[in-house]
C-alpha cells in the first residue's frame, strides 16, 4: 500500500507505531507533487525545505513521545488566505504578491501544536471570490478527477490537493459554499462549522460576519478528528464562541436509527441536474435503510438567499478590502505623483475582475441613499432565513440536499456569466447566512465519472448530528 | 439701524482616553516611544487581525454619559466608517453612528444671565489614527502607527451655545467631569483633548439656523475664543455684503488669527457606515451599569460644597483647588496627614500656583507628594526652619519631591534655637550698625528692618526673625 493512500489519521497511526515517519511522509508527498503539480496546480508555494525540516523535528518529538495526538506528523496543505508567519500569504491576489505575514492564524497554530506539518499554500478564488478557482491571479486549479474540469472553489486548490494526494488532508474557508462545493466537485469531505466555532484571527477577511474555516479531508473521521484541533475559543475573535461541547470524533458513531432527517423540495426543483438529484435522493434512501426517518418539507425563502448574500458579502468585502492600497504591505503601482493617483492605480493593477465587481457592489448597497433599501433590508431577509431554518430544525435533526446544481463544469465555461456563476451557490449560501454547520459528503458521481457530493447541514452547534450522520452513510456505501 | 446677529454654536469635542492599552489591541497607550513600536497586527491593519474591545473604554464613556445626565444605549455597537488616508491602517476608522452608548444629555454653565443648559446630542467611542510625518529632507512621507487605535470618545453638543464665553464655560465644565472621573488629563495642546467649532450666524429674533462652518486645529482655550470672534466676524461680514456663507470645513491659523478652507460641503465623503461585523454588540447589563454608577466620583460641585462645609478656606481657595483633580487629590491627601487645611490651602495657593505659573506648568504636572508637603508643614510648625527657608525648601521639592526633613537636615538650614549664640550675633550687628542703631533710638522704627536683616544675613537665614526682633528690641 502505498503511503499516500493513508488517510491522515491513519498516517498518524501508522507513525506513531513506527511504520512510517514523518519525514517520509512528506517526502513521499513532495513526489507526488513533482509527479501532478504541473497538470494539477494545487499551489500558490510550496516550502520544500521548511516542511521537511519541521517534518523531522516533529518525528522527533513524536519519537520523545512529545506528540501524541491524532494528527503528529501528517502533512497538511492550507489555504492561501490563512496566515503563516514566514511564509508568503497571497489570497491568490496580484496585490498580496510579496505579503508575508508577521504572525500565524489561531487555526493553525492550534494544528501545529497538534504536530501537523504544512507543506504549502494552495491555490483558490482571488480573496476567495469565484467558484471555480479561476479567478487566481497565479493560474487555474485542475480537478483531479478530470483535469479538463475546474476543481470548484474558492477553496479549489485545498480540495484538489486532498483528491489528488498532493497533500493528507488540508484547511479551506468557506463563506458561501467555498470548502463544501469544491469538496463536492473533488470527490472529498469538506466541512463548515458553526459561526464561531474556529477562531477567524489570522484569516484574511472576505465577509467577515460568514467567513469559516474549516477541514477538507479524505473521510468522515479525518473530517471530525481535524475539526476537533482546530476548533477552540479565541479571546483574540470577538466573534468566536466558548462551546464544551467540541469532541466532535466522539460522534464517529454508525447509527442513524430515529434521526429525523427533512429534505427540502426547494433544493430539488429548476436548475438541479438530474443525475445529481438521482445521486442525493438515493443517498438519503441509503440513510433510510438505517433506520434514519427521511421525509421531504418546504424550506421556503430559498430564491432570496443569492440576493441577500451577494449584498451583504459584497459590504463586507468592500470595506474588508480597503487595507489593500499599496502604503503597508503588498502591490504598489509604479511612479505614481500623488497619493490618490497612487491608490487609484494601485488598486486596478492589484485585483482582478471578479474581485473589482463585489468591491463596486458592495460600495454602492452601502453609500448613502441605497443602505436601507438594499443592505438593511438584506439584513433583515437574513434574519427571515435563519427563522426558517429554526421552524425547519423543530422538526428535523439534519437537512439533506445537493451541494451544488451540477458536477464539477469545464475549465472557462464559468465566467463568462458570473450570475449563472452565482446561482450555482443557492444551496449552499443560506448555511453561511444563518451560521448553520454544513458538511459535504461524496455520494456517487455521474456519467463522466465526475464525483457528486450531498449536503448535511445542521442546527448551530450541532456538528455531531452531521458527523453521525455523514459516518453512518460514509460505512454504509464503503 | 445695523443689524444685530446672534452667533449659534455647537462643539464636537475629542478626548483621548486615558486607559494603558488601546481600544482593540493589547498595545500600550503610552505617548511618545520609537516609531511604529506600540503596535501590533490589530493596530497596523494586518490582514486577517481582529479588533477585541477594551472594556475600560466602555467603562469610562458611560461615567462621562452618566456625569453629563445621557441616556446610556444599553444595547449598543460599533460601526465601520470608511475613508482612504495612510493614517488610517485598515482604510476605515471603527465608530459609532446608528447606536451610540450615550444620547440625549446636558451640562449645566454659569452665565452672567444665570444657569444655562447645553444640550449633549450624544457620545460616541471611536479609535484614533496613526500620524504622518512628511520628510522634507527625503522627500517622502512616513507612517507612525503608535497612536493608531488609542481610545477617544467624541462628545458632540446640541447647537447651544452663543458666545465664546459660553464655549468655554462648556469645555471647561466637560474638562473637569473627565479629568475627576481619571478618563483622561485633557490637555488641548498636547491633543488629548480636541474642539472642533461648528459655528453659524443669524440675525436676532430668526429662529432658523444660518449656513455652518466647522473649525479645526484649536490647541488652546485662547484660540478657541479668537476663532470664534473671527468666525463671527468673518461671516456676519460676508452676509454684510450680500455674499452666502459655504457650507465647509476651515482651518485655524492661531498664529496669523485667521482661517482657510480645508474642504467644502461638495467634497464631502461618504463613508459608506455599517456595523462592524468583526465586532459583537455591546450588551450594558443593569448590574454593570449600576456598579459603575456607583463607582462616579464626586464631581467638582459637590467637592466645593464639602469643602465649604468641612474646611474653614477661602472660596477663592475652593475653586482653584477644585479646578484641577490632582490639586484637589493633593490637598485632600495632605490634610489627611497633617490636619491643617488652611495651611496646605496656603502653600499651594501662594508658593505652588507661583511656581506653576513661572514653569509654565499645569497643576495636573505636580509631582511632589502630600507627605512631603505634609513633613514641610510641620517643620514651619515646630519652628525648626523659619518661613524664608520653608520657602527655598519648598521650590526644591516642587522641583524635586525631595523629602524636606532630610534635606533640611543634610543642608543644615534648622534654625537656630541657641539662645547664646543668636546674642553674640546680634550683639555684633548692633555694634557694627551704630547708625541704624542710633536711628532707632531716635524713634525711626523702620531701622530695626535693617537690624534684623543684617542679623539674618549673618546667621546664614537659619534664625527665626520674631525671636531676632524680640532680641534686638530687648538690647536696645
Amino acid at each position: 500500500m502505498s503511503i499516500l493512500s493513508y488517510t491522515a489519521v491513519g498516517l498518524a497511526k501508522a507513525i506513531k507505531a513506527g511504520e512510517t515517519t514523518a519525514v517520509e511522509a512528506m517526502q513521499a508527498v513532495l513526489d507526488q507533487i513533482d509527479r501532478t503539480e504541473s497538470e494539477y496546480h494545487c499551489y500558490v508555494t510550496i516550502d520544500r525545505e521548511g516542511a521537511l525540516k519541521r517534518a523531522a523535528e516533529v518525528q522527533k518529538q513524536i519519537e520523545a513521545s512529545e506528540l501524541e495526538g491524532p494528527l503528529a506528523g501528517v502533512p497538511v496543505a492550507i489555504k492561501d488566505n490563512i496566515c503563516t508567519e514566514g511564509m508568503l500569504t497571497t489570497c491568490s491576489s496580484k496585490i498580496l504578491e510579496n505579503f508575508i505575514p508577521t504572525y500565524t492564524a489561531e487555526a493553525l497554530c492550534n494544528l501545529e501544536k497538534a504536530g501537523a506539518v504544512v507543506i504549502g499554500k494552495t491555490n483558490m478564488d482571488e480573496f476567495a471570490m469565484g467558484s471555480t478557482t479561476e479567478t487566481s491571479h497565479y493560474g487555474v486549479t485542475r480537478n483531479p478527477r478530470n483535469t479538463e474540469h475546474v476543481p470548484g472553489g474558492s477553496s479549489g486548490g485545498s480540495a484538489a490537493a486532498v483528491a489528488g494526494e498532493e497533500c493528507f488532508f488540508a484547511l479551506g474557508s468557506d463563506t458561501g459554499g467555498s470548502i463544501r462545493q469544491p469538496a463536492s466537485y473533488c470527490g472529498v469531505v469538506g466541512m463548515k462549522p458553526t459561526y464561531g466555532t474556529v477562531s477567524r484571527y489570522g484569516l484574511i477577511a472576505y465577509g467577515s460576519s460568514l467567513d469559516q474555516i474549516g477541514p477538507l479531508s479524505k473521510d468522515v473521521t479525518d473530517c471530525a478528528t481535524i475539526l476537533e484541533v482546530i476548533a477552540s475559543y479565541d479571546t483574540k475573535d470577538s466573534t468566536s464562541m466558548e462551546r464544551q461541547d467540541t469532541d466532535f470524533t466522539s460522534a464517529l458513531v454508525e447509527d442513524v436509527e430515529g434521526m429525523r432527517i427533512g429534505i427540502p423540495r426547494d433544493y430539488f426543483g429548476e436548475g438541479l441536474d438530474p443525475e445529481v438529484k438521482e445521486a442525493v435522493l438515493s443517498a438519503a434512501e441509503a440513510l433510510k435503510s438505517r433506520g434514519a426517518v427521511v421525509e421531504e418539507f418546504d424550506l421556503s425563502l430559498v430564491e432570496y438567499a443569492i440576493p441577500t448574500y451577494y449584498t451583504i458579502a459584497a459590504a463586507e468585502a468592500s470595506s474588508n478590502l480597503e487595507r489593500f492600497d499599496g502604503i503597508k504591505y503588498g502591490y504598489r503601482a509604479k511612479d505614481a505623483e500623488e497619493l490618490h493617483t497612487m491608490y487609484k492605480r494601485t488598486r486596478s493593477e492589484g485585483f482582478g475582475p471578479e474581485v473589482k465587481r463585489r468591491i463596486m457592489l458592495g460600495s454602492f448597497v452601502l453609500s448613502s441613499g441605497y443602505y436601507d433599501a438594499y443592505y438593511l433590508k438584506a439584513l433583515r431577509v437574513k434574519a427571515l432565513i435563519k427563522k426558517a431554518f429554526d421552524d425547519a430544525f423543530a422538526k428535523y435533526d439534519v437537512i439533506l440536499g445537493p451541494v451544488a446544481p451540477t458536477t464539477a463544469p469545464r475549465l472557462g465555461e464559468s465566467l463568462s456569466d458570473p450570475i449563472k456563476m452565482y446561482l450555482g451557490d443557492i444551496y449552499t449560501i443560506s448555511v453561511n447566512l444563518a451560521g448553520l454547520p454544513g458538511i459535504s459528503v461524496p455520494c456517487g458521481q455521474d456519467k463522466n465519472g465526475l464525483p457528486i457530493g450531498m449536503q448535511l447541514i445542521g442546527d448551530c452547534f450541532q456538528e455531531k448530528k452531521l458527523i453521525r450522520t455523514a459516518y453512518t452513510f460514509e460505512q454504509t456505501t464503503r | 439701524m445695523a443689524k444685530q446677529y446672534e452667533t449659534v454654536i455647537g462643539l464636537e469635542v475629542h478626548v483621548e482616553l486615558a486607559t494603558k492599552t488601546k481600544i482593540f489591541c493589547g498595545c500600550s497607550t503610552a505617548f511618545g516611544g520609537v516609531p511604529n513600536t506600540h503596535t501590533c497586527p490589530v493596530c497596523t491593519g494586518m490582514p486577517g487581525s481582529l479588533p477585541v474591545l477594551n472594556k475600560q473604554v466602555v467603562e469610562y464613556a458611560i461615567g462621562v454619559g452618566l456625569a453629563t445626565n445621557c441616556k446610556i444605549t444599553q444595547y449598543c455597537k460599533f460601526d465601520r466608517k470608511n475613508y482612504f488616508y495612510p493614517d488610517n491602517p485598515q482604510n476605515y476608522q471603527i465608530s459609532q453612528l446608528y447606536l451610540p452608548i450615550c444620547r440625549d444629555g446636558y451640562v449645566e454653565i454659569r452665565t452672567p444671565e444665570g444657569d444655562k443648559k447645553i444640550g449633549i446630542h450624544e457620545i460616541h467611542m471611536e479609535e484614533d489614527a496613526g500620524k504622518l510625518i512628511h520628510d522634507e529632507w527625503e522627500d517622502c512621507s512616513l507612517v507612525d502607527y503608535n497612536r493608531s487605535g488609542v481610545p477617544l470618545i467624541e462628545i458632540v453638543s446640541e447647537p447651544d451655545m452663543r458666545s465664546a464665553d459660553e464655549v468655554i464655560a462648556y469645555l471647561e465644565k466637560l474638562r473637569m467631569f473627565v479629568q475627576y472621573l481619571g478618563a483622561s488629563d485633557c490637555k488641548l495642546q498636547e491633543g488629548s483633548m480636541r474642539a472642533d467649532v461648528n459655528l453659524s450666524v443669524r440675525e436676532v429674533g430668526t429662529t432658523e439656523f444660518g449656513t455652518r462652518t466647522e473649525m479645526k486645529n484649536l490647541n488652546s482655550f485662547r484660540a478657541i475664543a479668537r476663532a470664534i470672534e473671527g468666525e463671527r466676524t468673518r461671516q456676519i461680514d460676508l452676509l454684510e455684503s450680500g455674499e452666502k456663507v459655504v457650507q465647509e470645513t476651515r482651518r485655524w491659523d492661531d498664529s496669523k488669527e485667521c482661517s482657510y478652507p480645508m474642504r467644502s460641503k461638495e467634497d464631502a465623503q461618504d463613508y459608506r457606515y455599517f456595523p462592524d461585523p468583526d465586532l459583537v454588540p455591546v450588551h450594558i447589563s443593569d448590574e454593570w451599569l449600576e456598579s459603575i454608577r456607583g463607582k462616579q466620583p464626586e464631581f467638582r460641585e459637590a467637592k466645593m460644597e464639602r469643602y465649604k462645609r468641612e474646611y474653614d478656606i477661602p472660596e477663592y481657595d475652593i475653586e482653584i483647588i477644585t479646578g484641577s483633580k490632582h490639586l484637589s487629590d493633593l490637598f485632600e491627601a495632605t490634610v489627611a496627614i497633617c490636619s491643617q487645611p488652611k495651611k496646605v490651602s496656603n502653600w499651594l495657593m501662594v508658593e505652588n500656583l507661583r511656581l506653576l505659573k513661572e514653569r509654565e506648568m499645569d497643576p495636573e504636572d505636580i509631582r511632589f507628594s502630600p507627605e512631603h508637603l505634609a513633613a514641610l508643614i510641620d517643620l514651619t510648625e515646630q519652628k525648626v526652619i523659619n518661613s524664608t527657608v520653608a520657602k527655598e525648601v519648598f521650590e526644591v521639592m516642587f522641583d524635586q519631591d525631595i523629602d524636606p526633613v532630610q534635606y533640611v537636615e543634610e543642608k543644615g538650614l534648622k534654625t537656630v534655637n541657641d539662645e547664646g549664640a543668636l546674642r553674640k550675633t546680634v550683639e555684633e550687628v548692633i555694634a557694627a550698625n551704630p547708625q541704624s542703631v542710633e536711628d532707632y533710638r531716635n524713634g525711626k522704627e523702620k531701622a530695626i528692618g535693617f537690624l534684623v536683616g543684617q542679623t539674618m544675613k549673618a546667621m546664614k537665614g537659619k534664625a527665626d526673625p520674631a525671636s531676632v526682633n524680640k532680641l534686638l528690641k530687648e538690647l536696645l
